[in-house]
């Protein structure tokens, strides 16, 4: 009996606590708010510095010249030149050359965990594909740049020491698992009671995933495949490193062609002094990778919600 | 139910017919079963590619990756070069992220998962962390560059590099700890309140712990994506050729895939740069294995256990 | 005549065929289960399953859950084969050829044997693409043709009235029974000689069931039907032939009313009287 008299003492002694307690469990929320509140500011602060400083790069250089003329000559002493165009093929050129080895990779490789494999044989390949996710992409860059290229050029004897081709095919086996796991899942959530609706009409599993599973995931498959070529835009090392700066206004992707990240490691990295238009050019082609992104980011999500049939 | 008998059409014509169903069928299967092996092969690809990365990376390593290579100071005679001041860069870099994640990735996952009422603030905050997660890095850096270099005027300096990788990663903490607290059963949160608990106690004592190794196994994945990380560091600007190892969050540094980097673009003119650059990435691959193996023995040691 | 038939059916409970059935002699037989035995890894689910069926008559499996009467229906094509680590002896004759031959192909059995599932499973496509999947894998490109076999299936399944309006629009506007009936007719498109229903109605509201089951009894003057319930009512009112299933054994096999009003076993007079199941 004493044993429990001596709780209820305890607990009451307690209580004389409770005003401190209740003030730390007042506090806590107001201390956590703040800390979700620096995921906010972070946003706040990317879309700040980026508009403010774009700000000041227009007032130098008119959003005509910037989008629709071809000529980028940032450091000219004579006369600079700012046009994104030639940066923004060059992006295109590379995600797009990423995207014709991501996609149809990508796919088929989600296609054969899902419908193909075994689970023994799905269970040991599916890690073994994350962990091309897993490799740092500057580890990529030297790949392209030291074994992919000079591979290439074997074949394409013009092709030049840095290009778009070498760096786009490296980035999009980099882009591979994405693609593949985010279409896998999309395809494994399609019921199995539709596949067995088709099988049982004598459908061969070829024609089960044609034209059953890939129509009633395809909104999934390709949120994967917008995801990837925001993936492919927003890549830096891999471009920097093997697809060179040169600023021509070109769509041949056998030469070197400086992408929009790349420019903004040149400039950062370069002799830009702050203050220059130079210097703010490389906000304004933030900016524009930031937009281009997040639009692509946004829209993955808005189709794969939007259009997930309901079963 | 007159109509429905109407609806029985009476024909017998037939459609189908079952010898060009049969002769179709054989070239049919046969396509099913080569498209098979297409689609393994081009699930190989991938694997093999992976493989003759790794080949040529530790072919080009051999004989250049030793201890003196780990604990030799940058040169830029490549027999003399080594990768301590990256490696203890990388260290400082850790001392930053890791305790940086860990209390503002946890702590907003408390806050999104215990105390914010699910509406429209709450889909905010998770949309602008879903947001940030897509964010180019080379963006943090310029932000980094911009707010922490410049405003906060710390330079190329660890705390600026260390800060802007925090932000980098957080979205990965965040979302796993979401997760983890979002595991843990209701009915432990239950029993605690049933004794009397507060809703901080609770979490502190039951939910936190019983979180505890989906959160770990988030943080090893974050540190090993800041670990790896590129971009946003060349942004804030890290010199190429830096002896001096650094001494406090103040100094400036480099870090294993900085070193990387310098030694690739470079290895045009110096030959062994190229060694030197894939014996880094050994390192680095091996540190990244290592974190990533804990953090799967932690998932599967842990898992399901309710 | 009816001692008599009792005395006949026992002598042949365990290998059901029935001497004493007179229509037995004038229909054929279209599929034949001799002997089967199934195993899931180590679960013995079919235990020496003898069961013939008769060309359109309607068959009810009926039987506790877990009796392996949905196993037993997913063996007649071979769907069951899906599920891993299935193990299968026997043999299942459909129209004298044993479906489990290395010869027979399954996407082969599978335009012969159609099956509609316990729950409505069209795809997310239009009505017309519905019914018109099966026939376009079978290799029919013509358009005109297929809106032939469309229209010839619906009507088959009773529910041409209520969607020739709207064949473009997606299945999944369609209530659930009417979903299952156009399962039915996707079924139809590919004219199978043997229907197999897996619970059909089970899914479905009480008027839906109803159609469903006039349904049944339309087809089966041009089908043969193996319909798997665990609804007795519904047995009774639609099949000629109702085999018991219990514990993968086939405990009875006789014509619908005989099991009815009289059974032969003891477990089966428990089970249609509910007092297990």
């Amino acid at each position: 009996m004493s044993k429990t008299v001596g709780v209820k003492d305890l607990i009451q002694k307690k209580d004389k606590l409770s005003k401190m307690k209740s003030g730390v469990e007042k506090s806590i929320p107001v201390f956590l708010f703040c800390l979700a509140s620096i995921s906010v500011l972070t946003t706040v602060g990317i879309v700040s510095t980026l508009v403010y400083e774009t700000f000041l790069f227009f007032k130098d250089v008119s959003l005509i010249e910037f989008f629709t003329t071809t000529e980028l000559k940032p450091l000219s002493p004579v006369e600079p030149k700012f046009s994104i165009l030639p940066l923004l093929t060059g992006t295109v050129m590379t995600s797009l050359v990423a995207m014709l080895v991501a996609i149809p990779i990508g796919l088929t490789t989600a296609v054969f965990l899902s419908e193909y494999a075994s689970p023994a044989v799905r269970k040991v390949l599916k890690p073994l594909i994350e962990v091309l996710a897993g490799i740092p992409t500057i580890v990529y860059g030297f790949f392209a740049f030291t074994f992919v290229t000079p591979l290439l050029r074997e074949f394409i004897p013009a092709l030049g020491a840095t290009n778009a081709l070498s760096p786009g095919i490296v980035m999009g086996i980099m882009i591979i698992p994405l693609v593949a796991s985010l279409s896998e899942d999309a395809m494994n959530s399609v019921p199995n009671a539709m596949r067995e609706g088709a099988m049982a009409l004598g459908a061969t599993k070829l024609e089960v995933t044609l034209r059953v599973v890939i129509p009633a995931a395809i909104s999934g498959i390709i949120a994967s495949f917008v995801l990837g070529i925001s993936r492919a835009i927003g890549e830096t090392m891999i471009v920097t490193i093997a697809s060179g700066s040169s600023k021509n206004f070109t769509f041949d992707i056998t030469q070197s062609m400086q992408t929009m990240t790349a420019y903004i490691v040149e400039v950062t990295s370069g002799d830009a002094a702050s203050g220059t238009t130079a210097y703010y050019s490389l906000y304004a082609v933030a900016f524009t990778l930031f937009v281009f992104t997040l639009l692509m980011n946004m829209f993955a999500r808005y189709i794969s919600r939007k259009y997930r049939e309901a079963y | 139910m007159k109509d429905m008998n109407m609806d029985i059409a009476p024909e017998k014509k037939s459609y189908i017919d079952l010898n060009v169903v049969q002769k179709k069928m054989s070239a049919r299967i046969l396509l099913n079963k080569i498209v098979n092996y297409l689609f393994l092969l081009s699930t190989l690809f991938g694997l093999i590619v992976l493989v003759i990365l790794l080949y040529r990376v530790v072919a080009d390593s051999i004989g250049w990756l030793n201890i003196d290579f780990l604990t030799n100071k940058l040169s830029t005679s490549p027999d003399r070069a080594g990768i301590v001041g990256a490696i203890i860069g990388t260290v400082w870099l850790m001392i930053i992220v890791g305790p940086v994640t860990m209390v503002l990735g946890i702590g907003t996952a408390i806050y999104l998962e215990e105390y914010a009422k699910k509406g429209r603030f709450h889909s905010f905050i998770q949309t602008n962390i879903t947001n940030l997660a897509g964010v180019p890095s080379i963006v943090f850096g310029l932000l980094g560059l911009t707010i922490f270099v410049r405003v906060f005027g710390f330079g190329s300096s660890i705390i600026a590099g260390g800060l802007t990788m925090s932000l980098l990663v957080l979205p990965i903490v965040v979302v796993s700890a979401q997760e983890a607290i979002r595991s843990v059963p209701q009915f432990l949160r239950e029993a605690s309140y049933g004794m009397g608990a507060t809703k901080w106690q609770t979490i502190k004592n039951v939910v936190l712990p019983s979180a505890l190794p989906g959160v770990l196994t988030g943080m090893i994945l974050a540190l090993s994506r800041a670990i790896g990380e590129t971009a946003p560091l060349v942004v804030i600007g890290i010199p190429a050729l830096l002896i001096p190892i650094p001494g406090s969050l103040f100094d400036s540094f480099t870090v294993l895939p900085m070193q990387i980097y310098y030694w690739t673009i470079d290895s045009v003119l110096v030959d062994e740069y190229a060694h030197l650059a894939a014996a880094t990435i050994l390192v680095l691959l091996t540190v990244l294995f290592v974190m990533n193996s804990v953090a799967i023995i932690i998932r599967n040691k842990f898992q399901k256990r309710y | 005549m009816c001692a008599l038939t009792i005395t006949a059916r026992k002598s042949t409970k365990a290998n059901a065929p029935l001497a004493s059935d007179t229509e037995n002699t004038e229909k054929n037989i279209v599929m034949n289960t001799r002997a089967l035995n199934l195993w899931y890894g180590e679960n013995h689910a079919l235990k020496n399953i003898n069961l013939p069926m008769l060309e359109n008559d309607v068959t009810a499996i009926i039987g506790p859950s877990g009796c392996g009467k949905s196993t037993y229906i997913k063996t007649l094509n071979r769907m069951v084969e899906l599920v891993p680590n299935v193990r299968i002896s026997g043999e299942i004759l459909y129209r004298d050829r044993n479906i489990f031959d290395k010869t027979y192909l399954v996407e082969e059995l599978r335009t012969r044997v159609g099956m509609v599932f316990q729950k409505p499973n069209p795809f997310p496509k239009s009505i017309f693409d519905n019914v018109a999947y099966g026939p376009k894998i079978h290799g029919i490109r013509d358009k005109k043709i297929l809106k032939e076999i469309v229209e010839k299936s619906l009507r088959g399944a009773a529910i041409w009235e209520e969607v020739k309006d709207r064949l473009n629009e997606n299945a999944y506007g369609l209530s659930g029974g009417q979903q299952q009936r156009l399962c039915i007719a996707r079924c139809l498109a590919i004219e199978p000689d043997v229907i197999l229903m897996d619970e059909p109605t089970s899914a479905l509201d009480p008027k839906s069931t109803l159609k469903v089951e006039e349904l049944i009894q339309e087809l089966k003057e041009k089908y043969s039907i193996i319909i798997v319930t665990h609804n007795m009512q519904q047995a009774a009112r639609i099949s000629d032939k109702t085999a018991f299933f219990l514990n993968g054994e086939v405990i009875e096999y006789d014509n619908t009313d005989l099991i009815f009003s009289t059974p032969n076993d003891k477990r089966t007079e428990d089970y249609i009287t509910g007092r297990f199941g």
